[in-house]
């Protein structure tokens, strides 16, 4: 791999919106496809330590989809959405974490790919959630599940020095 | 902006915008807090105010590093399947 690639996360505060830009030394095709083809998906999409499970996934037009994370401790996390458009310049679907105490809780992500110079591709994804708590709500699940790993790491530096 | 300090021209050299606009972005992220103005002599210098941005910083960086390691996998992905094609 060349030069590392930054993941930006702009969220404002206040607002029911997100948005990620990362760019790839990959042409747009193959960043597509690679979102697309159930067997390359399941080699990137889930946390580290966790196996994916893709369930249902058909990635065309007015497809849906449902995955399951599942930890070292057999924990599950369901999430399912719908594809609404699916196209190698633009991908629209709906996400949904089973896991909320109740319905209503749904994102609707708006993921731009863009052709750049030398091969490479730029991906938007822009996601819009039901209410400003909600959006904030899942930045902060970030916050937890870093706390997570960080005190997974320690029980792994633990174990070591026992 | 980085660390750095600049002058409204200096400014409007770096963003391509015209005087009037950058003038009344710098107004409000002043009123924010988010930019610190320093007058000297004639000249109005102005930087980020890192202290004001630090928590906005925390907040979004554990998220960040989520989709920052995706994508980090998502890259491993990639580069095979290039040597595939």
């Amino acid at each position: 791999m060349s030069t590392k690639n930054k993941t930006v996360v702009t969220a404002e505060p206040g607002k029911q919106e997100l948005f990620i830009t990362r760019e790839f030394d990959a042409p747009r095709e193959l960043v597509y496809k690679a979102h697309t083809d159930a067997s390359l998906y399941a080699q990137w999409l889930g946390p580290h330590g966790y196996e994916i499970v893709l369930e249902t996934f058909e990635p065309v037009s007015g497809g849906k989809y449902r995955y399951i994370h599942k930890d070292k401790e057999g924990n599950a996390y369901a999430f399912h959405g719908n594809f609404h458009t699916m196209s190698e310049d633009l991908m629209i679907q709906t996400f949904e974490f089973e896991g909320m105490p109740e319905p209503g809780h749904v994102t609707l992500d708006t993921m731009r790919l863009e052709k750049l110079p030398n091969d490479r591709t730029k991906i938007t994804i822009h996601s819009v959630f039901q209410s400003v708590a909600d959006r904030d709500g899942m930045v902060a699940s970030g916050m937890e599940s870093g706390v997570r790993e960080g005190y997974e790491r320690l029980d792994d530096l633990l174990a070591g020095m026992k | 902006m980085g660390e750095e300090e600049l002058s409204v021209n200096e400014l409007v050299e770096l963003l391509g915008w015209n005087q009037p606009s950058v003038s009344k972005h710098l107004g409000v992220l002043k009123q924010v807090g988010l930019v610190k103005e320093r007058r000297v002599g004639r000249q109005r210098m102005y930087r980020l105010n890192a202290e004001r941005l630090k928590p906005i910083f925390e907040w979004v960086a554990p998220f960040e590093k989520i989709w920052s390691e995706r994508f980090d996998r998502l890259d491993v992905v990639l580069e095979k399947m290039k040597k595939e094609q």
